[in-house]
């Protein structure tokens, strides 16, 4: 009898180092494959062909130390096409700041904020009394910036030919949560009465607490029949996939699938940049970035909200909410310089 | 008194009248059968197609630009890099935490706990693990790791989340293994004068080996599919960056594909196909790598059932 | 260097000792982990029936603990869940089953040795896959069959996690067919039974409480998955018995909580737990019955 216990030279042995070879060298791969990301993230992109979208004004300071670390954010969907193309652009000049950013909804968002686990929370709303009390109990000293503005959009399908303006009251009429209506017939004599299928945001959203204290008379009552996502996308997904649908988002969310959407004017006032900055537009509401004090204290988290602020005007618009107005832009950035 | 007993032989049926009948099975068989294979056929094709037809939505945005890029929020620039590299280092640290575990718990089991009531106990509850949902681990994950041990939406508290979820996958391909380990390699290690932690490192494991390989390398597959978990914990984020430490937060295929799949244009759900792409080549890779490490073994063994 | 050595140092001794003695931890570890997470589930859940009357959760049939006015029947969950699964398991059962018989009574085992590998690794594919197939091949598809199908519906959630299951449930009923003595298939041949009646009278009957296992645990897998449902069927709570429809599974619901913040200590918060509880109760309990059922005839 071989020896089978003096030394490993077996067969299956011999699979056990090659699999451990294998797994050594995946873990190679990985790393270099990582370094290889850090590179190319740091290197500028090569310039693209056509359809390059405009870019952020560059910074006018002399040379910065490179800046690294990390910017954590999170809050409402509605605000988060703005941050993310924010971030996106911060990270291009700043590679080594890594900025996470979450969509947990306004509510979820203030409820991370007030107990410091973010630096920033996007918000389409203001702050409510209890965060605000939640915050002081934390010891949380907060900074409130306007960003733009939103025009939350009421919007069917587009073979939807019959509705193509609705009133406030019609809009309780189909939200309340007594509400009675199951067709459109059910809104307004003379629309067909087929099932209408509502689609709109969840309970954390910001959207929600806006919508139905304005339509509905007060925040968070609303019927519960109605297909809910935090994910503004799945009901655009929604909207446009089902003929009898009627939702509502954020502006932006639409501005980015006209081609699947129509807007549906409230009053009378159809939503556009100029009716939402006016306010004519009935559903307008500002956009907000909550900062905690003491995380402007970090380097990174300055620059990032400085980068913000005066970037904000171009990005706003580009992801499709209206900016507020330069002037603003720049007090916030004189608020901002005070608090370094 | 002696009872007699009468056996009363049946007349046989006459061989010609049964034919009609045998026919009869015969064509039921046939007709079972054909349909049984079509079905199969059909099952298999859908497969094939949806595959194929994830593989052709895909591949126009399979570039290295893809493979190289962060996400962003133009399709063209859009990419799985942090992503990819969140699933390595989600299935590295995964795999560092619940293969000692797993492997040393299996040992236990099968070499050194009596065998009693605890014992089975204990197996049987290691096994209930794997009837939990994967969704339940990450509310556990969400309520011990990173709430209670306060780690945050960090690759920690997600690989601690997964390495409990795969650890009874681990678990149980290596009790399994080490259950066929012939007793004479045992008795003849001993016989030679090795202690018994000797004789089941040195004799038991590396015999067991191919199935114990066999089960990390699902586990790992199943650890790099699954994104219910990661998602209670809180992965579900815009991250651009790669993780540099465990304490970061991080993105992993699953997720950038269930991100990129829930928005309704047509370029993010390609680039979602591209990243379906990149992650089946993984998961096919280990798991066709455990099934063939697993035959391989049992044709060495002796036989196949 | 061999191991028969005839001294071996102390050191050495008192290491092996050392590791051989902490073992059962390492079994204990991860046992302890699950017994603190069902604790705080059952004490969240217990919280949750403070506040909300246990009538209320099982006879009301609305469920919105997030909207004012709240109401927490769970009813539509369940509902969601059942519906899902119903339709998944009407898939894979007939399916896997047909596949498992041809598999273990009639194919030869090249074929058999060939398609079970191949079984194998297609129960690996990440359920994500499936919730993209589910959002954008079968519901378009579905949509030009049932030209009123919902967009987010029950059916093509429960269609497609039925395709997934297959696999599961045709290795594990091939498995306890396989296990029926040769012996008794080959009397039941002498006899002068076609192949499949043996199967259908004789292999059957021997291995049902396989059978029945693999598939309550199969309804187990579908009932806990959740990726399918939360990509493709919905998130809108209601009892129904229709398959265009969308409905919210209790695991959707789970997702849609912890994917928000609620504040802590409200009824909300603890209506994750209580959905949990169920979810638990449901998908774990089904699995143990798989296990207990298929043990149970082990032993006769």
């Amino acid at each position: 009898m071989r020896q089978i216990v003096t030394r490993n030279t077996g067969t299956t042995a011999r699979s056990w180092r090659a699999i451990l070879a294998a797994l050594m060298g995946v873990a190679v791969i990985a790393t270099m494959v990582s370094a290889a990301g850090c590179a190319r993230t740091e290197s500028s992109k090569p310039a693209q062909s056509g359809g390059e979208p405009k870019e952020p004004k560059q910074t006018e300071e002399p040379q910065k130390p490179a800046l690294k670390g990390q910017v954590l954010v999170d809050g409402s969907s509605t605000v988060y096409p703005i941050t993310e193309a924010v971030a996106e652009e911060f990270q291009k000049e700043f590679p080594d700041v890594s900025v996470n950013v979450g969509i947990s909804g306004t509510g979820g968002g203030f409820k991370k904020f007030v107990v410091g686990e973010i630096d920033i929370n996007d918000a389409s709303r203001e702050i409510k009394p209890e965060e605000q009390e939640a915050a002081q109990k934390n010891g949380i000293d907060y900074v409130a910036f306007k960003i733009g503005y939103d025009g939350i959009t009421v919007v069917t399908n587009k073979s939807n030919t019959w509705c193509k303006d609705i009133s406030l009251e019609e809009l309780k009429k189909i939200w309340e949560p007594t509400s009675k209506v199951k067709t459109w017939a059910d809104v307004r004599k003379g629309w067909p009465a087929q099932p209408i299928k509502l689609f709109g945001p969840d309970t954390d959203s910001g959207t929600f607490d806006y919508f139905t204290e304005v339509v509905v008379g007060e925040a968070k009552k609303s019927r519960a029949d109605y297909t809910a996502s935090a994910d503004d996308n799945t009901l655009v997904m929604g909207v446009s996939g089902e003929k009898n649908s009627l939702g509502y988002f954020g502006f932006a969310y639409y501005e980015e699938n006209t081609d699947k959407l129509n807007a549906v004017s409230v009053n009378g006032v159809a939503p556009s940049l100029e009716t939402i900055k006016s306010g004519a537009y009935p559903l307008s509401r500002p956009l907000f970035i909550y900062v905690n004090k003491k995380s402007l204290k970090k380097p990174e988290v300055y620059e990032f909200v400085s980068f913000y602020l005066k970037n904000a005007e171009t990005l706003v618009k580009q992801v499709g909410y209206v900016p507020i107005s330069a002037d603003e832009y720049r007090s916030s950035l004189s608020t901002l310089e005070g608090l370094k | 008194m002696e009872t007699q007993r009468i056996i009363r032989i049946p007349e046989l049926p006459d061989l010609e009248s049964l034919r009609p009948l045998v026919a009869r099975k015969r064509a039921l068989e046939r007709a079972f059968l054909a349909i049984a294979i079509v079905g199969a056929v059909i099952i298999f094709g859908i497969l094939l197609i949806l595959l194929l037809g994830v593989a052709l939505r895909g591949l126009p945005y399979l570039t290295p630009t893809f493979l190289t890029s962060p996400p962003s929020r133009f399709p063209e620039k859009a990419g799985v890099l942090p992503a990819l590299v969140g699933s390595l280092w989600l299935i590295v640290l995964t795999g560092a935490m619940s293969i000692p575990v797993g492997v040393l718990s299996a040992v236990y089991l099968e070499e050194y706990a009596p065998r009693n009531r605890i014992r089975r106990w204990l197996l049987l509850n290691i096994s209930n693990m794997s009837g939990i949902p994967a969704i339940m681990y990450g509310v556990l994950g969400l309520v011990i790791f990173v709430k209670l041990m306060a780690l945050g939406n960090s690759i920690l508290a997600g690989s601690l989340t997964m390495s409990l979820l795969v650890l009874p996958i681990i678990v149980i391909s290596t009790v399994e293994a080490i259950r066929l380990v012939p007793r004479s390699y045992r008795e003849a290690s001993l016989a030679l004068g090795a202690t018994k932690w000797q004789m089941v490192t040195r004799t038991v494991l590396p015999a067991a080996m191919p199935g114990i390989v066999s089960g990390i390398l699902l586990a790992l597959a199943r650890a790099l599919g699954e994104a219910a978990p990661l998602v209670t914990i809180g992965a579900l984020a815009y991250v651009a960056h790669v993780p540099t430490s465990v304490f970061d937060p991080f993105t992993v295929l699953s997720i950038q594909i269930f991100g990129w799949a829930s928005r309704p244009s047509s370029d993010f759900l390609g680039l979602a196909a591209a990243a379906i792409i990149v992650l089946l080549a993984i998961v096919f890779l280990l798991t066709i790598a455990s099934v063939v490490i697993r035959t391989r073994a049992i044709r060495m063994r002796g036989g196949i059932r | 260097m061999g191991v028969t050595q005839t001294r071996r140092s102390p050191v050495t001794i008192a290491a092996e000792r050392l590791i051989e003695s902490l073992l059962p931890l390492f079994v204990l570890l991860p046992l302890l982990l699950i017994a603190i997470f069902l604790a705080f589930l059952f004490t969240n859940a217990f919280h949750f029936f403070q506040q909300v009357s246990l009538r209320e959760f099982l006879l009301e049939p609305n469920w919105h603990p997030l909207i004012q006015p709240p109401r927490y029947g769970i009813a539509p969950l369940v509902a969601g869940t059942l519906l899902t699964s119903a339709i998944a398991l009407l898939v894979a059962v007939p399916l896997g089953l047909i596949a498992a018989i041809v598999l273990s009574e009639f194919a030869p085992l090249r074929v058999r040795n060939v398609i079970k590998p191949i079984l194998d690794v297609l129960a690996g594919i990440p359920s994500i896959v499936y919730g993209y197939f589910a959002l954008v091949f079968v519901t378009p598809l579905l949509q030009k069959v049932f030209p009123t199908i919902e967009i987010f519906n029950a059916l093509s959630a429960g269609i497609v996690m039925g395709i997934m299951i297959i696999p599961l449930v045709t290795s594990l009923s091939e498995e306890s067919m396989a296990s029926v003595p040769t012996l008794v298939k080959e009397a039941a041949l002498a006899l002068g039974a076609t192949r499949l009646e043996t199967t259908f009278k004789v292999t059957i009957p021997y291995a049902l409480s396989g059978i029945i296992a693999s598939f309550l645990i199969a309804t187990g897998r579908a009932v806990g998955e959740t990726m399918i449902v939360t990509m493709a069927a919905g998130a809108t709570p209601r009892i129904t018995l229709n398959p265009l429809e969308g409905v919210q599974t209790l695991t959707a619901y789970i997702v849609q909580v912890s994917l928000g913040e609620t504040a802590l200590g409200t009824t909300g918060y603890y209506s994750l737990y209580a959905v949990g509880l169920v979810l638990f109760v449901l998908s774990f309990g089904l699995s143990l019955l798989g296990r207990w059922v298929a043990r149970w005839k082990r032993s006769e």
